[in-house]
């Protein structure tokens, strides 16, 4: 069972938008992001997340300079 | 739920290139604090009443990313731009949106002078310690130390200056309702950043004035670090220099009303039954052209203007024209008065038809520009050692000497009018002339009879002397 069909909260990440800046994986409270080997079309290795842990917290979030990067889903949205 | 950004425009149409990606470099502090006034502006249910200010720098392009008004302005201008705005459109917010360089350096007049007259706009400084767009130079908020492109062996704040402390200093003044200096170095304080750029704009929501918020802001580029060994760099050493907190809210208080100060009509300071004046043109009324020319304090710019004021009384074209330097006395001072039946040309006069000159300097200046039929009254204790052009009419005057004889030694001015009346060079009744010298007086009615005195006097000796 993945993240996205649990209904846990999990982020997600737009692999186009995100400039690969750590500030995500620094910032994660339970340390469940991470720089992956994943290479976008600016050139930069974008940030994962491992696929569990996550409390939804959205620190993340707030420390992502790029608008449209990374968004937090918590289990609400089960549609 | 989904947590994501608010207050963006879905796409950055102005942008080239990537629609959904800033410019920014990786780990800028810029695209945190952005996110964080875009929110703001969304919650708050502003985004269709604000305009936004954008500054030169790294920031100038904020107007590809949020989704409300935007304005650009010059570098350091920012904040004049709002204080602008905020009296063209009083009932909208505004925000200005600066970065150190801009605000602490070429523009701080500006942001100083919109602080001090509490002008009603969230005002955003962004402080990364050094000019990021230029290839990072220090700034005025550069760290003791602190190694620059301009710096390279660190700042010498003997020779360059301590680090601008902008919070500290705007503290200093009375309109400010709220200012903060926050950080966006870690998710602790970046939610105290949150916090602190909802109360600013919550405050215009509010109408309440002027609130200031710094935001000490990582730059990796010019930081030479990765983006979190930059954010590090913020609060380890930023911080000293630039402690966090909260410096001044008033945002409980009442908005500050205007003074009391009675407004007065126009009529009250122009003149209470000025209804600007019908002008019909009177052919038969020739031009003159008069130069009035002496020491400042002579009296020579009212002398001027009260052959104005009786030319304009008898409804004709009148110019008058003052020239003088910036001292209050003792400088040379002359005007020109061009009075006629028709429209006038020019105020500026290269030959007068009269000259009045009550000082050597004002023969040696102006009697060499006289033509042929022109007269010349000059102040008789003045020796006249300049030839005289053909043709000219030379009147010798003893004005100063009449005024004092009469007990109003200032009064010379009005001897010469007294003069020029007798020599008929006024062209207007001579009633008229006395009514514009009594109006002159109009504030000091003690000097009237006595400069009524002079009058009479200068045109007793004109008549028996000169005519």
């Amino acid at each position: 069972m993945n993240a996205a069909s649990s209904g846990l909260p999990r982020p997600v990440i737009i692999i186009e938008e995100c400039k690969g800046c750590g500030r995500c994986v620094a910032a994660c409270p339970k340390e469940v992001l991470r720089i992956s080997t994943t290479v976008n079309g600016m050139g930069y290795r974008v940030a994962e997340y491992v696929g569990e842990g996550c409390v939804g917290c959205a620190f993340c979030f707030y420390n992502c300079p790029e608008p449209f990067a990374i968004e937090v889903h918590k289990e609400d949205d089960r549609s | 739920m989904i947590i994501k950004s608010k207050g963006f425009y879905e796409e950055f149409e102005r942008k080239a290139g990537r629609k959904r990606t800033t410019h920014y470099c990786a780990g800028c502090g810029h695209g945190i604090i952005q996110k964080l006034i875009a929110e703001a502006m969304a919650d708050l249910g502003i985004q269709d009443d604000t305009v936004f200010v954008s500054p030169v720098g790294c920031a100038a392009f904020c107007y590809y990313y949020l989704d409300c008004g935007n304005v650009a302005g010059p570098h350091g201008r920012a904040a004049a731009v709002a204080s602008g705005l905020v009296r063209a459109i009083p009932d909208k917010i505004v925000i200005a949106y600066q970065g150190d360089g801009d605000l602490g350096a070429i523009g701080f007049n500006n942001a100083f002078q919109a602080a001090n007259r509490g002008d009603g706009f969230a005002h955003f400084f962004v402080n990364n310690a050094l000019y990021a767009m230029t290839g990072g130079q220090l700034a005025p908020t550069s760290l003791p130390g602190q190694k620059t492109t301009t710096s390279p062996y660190g700042r010498d704040v003997v020779k360059t200056g301590e680090p601008l402390k902008v919070c500290e200093i705007f503290n200093q003044l009375d309109r400010p309702v709220y200012i903060e200096r926050v950080s966006v170095a870690d998710t602790k304080r970046i939610m105290k950043a949150r916090k602190a750029i909802r109360k600013a704009l919550q405050i215009q929501k509010e109408g309440k004035g002027y609130a200031f918020v710094e935001i000490l802001s990582p730059c990796p580029t010019n930081m030479r670090a990765d983006s979190v060994k930059a954010a590090q760099f913020v609060t380890d050493e930023m911080e000293k220099t630039f402690p966090l907190g909260c410096l001044r809210d008033r945002s409980d208080e009442e908005a500050p009303c205007c003074m009391d100060i009675a407004p007065r009509s126009v009529d009250d300071i122009v003149s209470a039954d000025y209804e600007g004046d019908e002008i019909t043109d009177m052919p038969d009324i020739k031009e003159r052209k008069y130069k009035f020319s002496g020491f400042g304090g002579q009296g020579i710019l009212s002398l001027g203007l009260v052959l104005a004021d009786a030319a304009s009384e008898l409804g004709r074209h009148v110019s008058w024209f003052p020239s003088y330097g910036p001292e209050q006395r003792g400088g040379s001072a002359s005007c020109s008065v061009v009075v006629s039946g028709l429209e006038i040309g020019s105020p500026a006069i290269d030959h007068p038809d009269v000259l009045v000159a009550m000082n050597q300097p004002s023969l040696e200046r102006f009697l060499p520009t006289m033509q042929s039929g022109s007269v010349l009254i000059y102040e008789s204790s003045v020796p006249l050692e300049i030839q005289v052009p053909e043709g000219v009419t030379v009147y010798p005057f003893p004005a100063a000497d009449i005024a004092s004889d009469n007990g109003v030694a200032k009064a010379a001015n009005t001897a010469l009018l007294g003069c020029m009346v007798e020599l008929g060079l006024l062209d207007m009744p001579d009633e008229d002339v006395a009514a514009a010298l009594a109006r002159s007086f109009a504030a000091k009615p003690k000097l009237v009879d006595s400069n009524k005195k002079v009058f009479e006097a200068a045109r007793a000796y004109a008549r028996e002397r000169l005519v």
